[in-house]
């Protein structure tokens, strides 16, 4: 855009001025197209992670002057590089969607180097300024709204006063989740434990099986997760008749006794703001969240078994949540080994960067990190 | 630890045995036989998938979960023989060709199965074991599939066979000692062909047990190794059907432990716990195979001791 002078941009403006007159718009015919390219860890349909992704792929695919281009089962290794530059370099993609978390350092960063007039949006929030390449930026949403809001239901439903959680992996955005979904919890009843099992990976159906019956055997009777595909938990617990919140995607049709709500994904909406500026040309979005408010998560619909009651409150907060003057996470607060992790009177918002880099587990979860 | 806590850990430990060990019981009586006979299968990892792909699609379309089963055995036939067939031409390495059946098996299975993630597709039944008790967790655990019974059938059968029968004395007689048997008038390559149609067979049927069982879902990581360990595992049961079924038990109690701790509050070293399995494997191999003793049990064809 070096050449915007006077003259260009009187020349510019005159044909535009000439072209809306004319009866044939060659402005509609010049139309920006874009190619955008989507890249997924695992399949497309798995009830979870990928297919969240792919569901907003799809509604990107209807925006004008857009073209898709998808690749699933891509592992967070080389693989991801070569993947990225096929699109880049054979597709004409000039943005992308690289959707896994592990796919960002070295991988989006190595290629955004040497292809710096394509954008590169991941989906994680480990993009940081000065730091990483200004064609780089990362998205995410604060999904422990969801999970906060699958608390108060399961809170209000178990019976045992035990709560089951069967996690992938102990980072941030995990911890942040079962802590969310434990204060959730507690703030029905005070006595609730959340009782966590960590698989070691984002994708282990046997572990996941082991792992759900393993907590319903110690008494919990609402399992949640946060793993890449909640499909093998929610029916196993299905099957054992205990109550789930789903996770990522609607599980709702694998459980249709059992399933209370979940907190989904509803990446459509950074995925279009990304979209637009790149057809705009405008600047690269480098930092980009959202929750309930932003429209980046939403909730399942309550199953069958939710009370008039659990329904009733859980629809309170998510007001307050919509309105953004509800905090999940304020002071006092001690962890699960009773050290005080955030001073009395401290109220962390959404957006603080302290709850990104969160590596405790609250009162009242069992287990250990 | 409370003594409920060590209840529920011990309960899970066994339910975690029947219920992760059954397709370790199926893959390794598969590749006994075929070891038996002289031959490595280590494509097993690669027929395991395809059976589980199999299996659920076939259970899926036609509404049966038998029909699965049956369908997934016939892929891992299919599969088997393919191995049998061409590992029985000259200077085919079959360890080489196993792996290159792994890659075949997952790629295949991956592909086809694409359309199968999402639907749910009829599961097999279970025996309820349990009901005598009011305990849900006890009877929950006893809640046993058929497939691990036809498993532990399979391997007292297969024990004896191997043993008293003339096919088994044939099958053992080629893998021993493949000049003997050619005196006698067996023809080497056809008894392994058999071998290891029937082992790929046995393989396909474990895997219908992941998918259409436990966990009782069709994705892709679906299996983390169990066709590989399989192999492991025969070696540290010696050769010996009967010794299969308490190495699969052991191995799918190994499995459990990680979750199983977890939840009754011990959370220290899970990546420990969850590795158990494999470091098992490990330890099996570096016992057993050492470079200055033969094992003994091992049959004298195999590629491994020759």
């Amino acid at each position: 855009m070096s050449h915007i002078n006077r003259r260009n941009f009187i020349k510019a403006a005159g044909l535009l001025g000439a072209a809306a007159a004319l009866p044939f718009n060659p402005l509609r015919a010049a139309q920006k197209e874009i190619t955008v390219g989507f890249l997924y860890v695992g399949a497309r349909d798995d009830f979870g992670y990928n297919q969240s992704h792919a569901e907003a792929a799809a509604l990107v695919k209807k925006m004008p002057g857009v073209t898709v281009v998808e690749q699933e089962n891509v592992p967070e290794t080389v693989a991801v590089q070569r993947a990225m530059e096929a699109m880049i370099r054979q597709d004409g993609a000039s943005l992308i969607f690289p959707t896994s978390f592990g796919y960002f350092d070295p991988h989006v960063l190595k290629v955004a180097q040497r292809f710096s007039d394509t954008r590169f949006a991941h989906c994680g929030g480990l993009w940081e300024k000065g730091k990483h390449p200004m064609n780089v930026g990362s998205f995410f949403g604060y999904i422990d709204e969801g999970q906060y809001l699958n608390g108060v239901v399961a809170g209000h439903m178990s019976k045992s006063a035990k709560l089951g959680f069967v996690a992938a992996k102990p980072i941030p955005q995990v911890l942040r989740n079962i802590n969310a979904f434990t204060l959730g919890a507690r703030s029905v009843n005070p006595d609730i434990t959340t009782s966590v099992i960590f698989t070691g990976d984002w994708s282990m159906p046997v572990k996941e099986a082991e792992a759900t019956n393993s907590l319903i055997d110690s008494g919990c009777d609402v399992i949640t997760c946060h793993v890449d595909g909640p499909k093998v938990l929610v029916e196993t617990a299905e099957k054992r008749g205990v109550m789930t919140c789903g996770y990522h995607a609607s599980q709702a049709q694998l459980a249709p006794e059992g399933y209370l709500t979940g907190a989904e994904w509803n990446w459509v909406t950074p995925y279009q703001e990304h979209v637009k500026a790149a057809l705009n040309g405008e600047p690269m979005i480098n930092f980009l969240r959202g929750g309930l408010k932003e429209g980046f998560v939403k909730t399942s619909p309550y199953g069958p078994a939710v009370s008039a009651e659990a329904k009733k409150d859980a629809d309170a907060v998510k007001a307050k949540m919509l309105s953004g003057d509800y905090v999940i996470f304020g002071g006092p607060l001690k962890n699960n080994r009773g050290e005080v992790v955030i001073a009395d009177g401290t109220d962390y918002q959404q957006t603080a960067v302290e709850l990104e880099r969160m590596d405790y587990l609250v009162e009242g979860v069992r287990g250990q990190l | 630890m409370a003594e409920s806590e060590l209840s529920i850990f011990l309960l899970a430990l066994l339910a975690g045995a029947i219920r992760v060990g059954t397709p370790f019981l199926f893959v390794s009586l598969g590749e006994c036989l075929t070891e038996k006979g002289g031959r490595i299968n280590l494509g097993l990892e690669g027929i395991l998938v395809t059976g589980a792909m199999t299996g659920y699609a076939v259970s899926y379309l036609s509404g049966s979960p038998w029909l699965g089963v049956f369908a997934a055995g016939l892929s891992g036939l299919a599969l088997g023989l393919v191995h049998g067939v061409i590992c029985s031409l000259p200077r085919v390495n079959d360890i080489a060709f196993g792996i290159a059946l792994i890659l075949f098996g997952t790629g295949l299975a991956f592909f086809l199965g694409k359309d199968f993630i999402q639907p749910s597709a009829p599961m097999l039944p279970s025996i309820p074991l349990g009901f005598w008790s009011d305990d849900t967790r006890v009877r929950s655990a006893l809640n046993v599939n058929v497939l691990f019974f036809i498993g532990v059938a399979l391997a007292f059968v297969l024990h004896w066979s191997l043993r008293g029968t003339r096919w088994g004395l044939m099958l053992r007689l080629v893998g021993d000692h493949e000049d003997s048997a050619q005196a006698l008038g067996y023809r080497a390559a056809g008894v392994r062909i058999v071998a290891t149609g029937v082992g790929g067979f046995l393989a396909g049927v474990g895997g219908a047990y992941l998918s259409l069982y436990y966990p009782g879902s069709w994705n892709e990581g679906l299996s983390s190794g169990q066709g590989l360990m399989a192999v492991a595992l025969v070696i540290f049961a010696r050769w010996q059907p009967i010794n299969c079924l308490w190495a699969a038990l052991l191995f799918g109690a190994a499995g459990a432990v990680g979750p199983a701790l977890q939840a009754i509050g011990i959370g220290w070293g899970y990546y420990l716990f969850n590795a158990i399995p494999y470091v098992l494997t490990l330890a099996v191999m570096v016992i057993t195979c050492r470079p200055d003793r033969t094992l003994s049990g091992a049959p004298g064809e195999l590629s491994l001791n020759r």
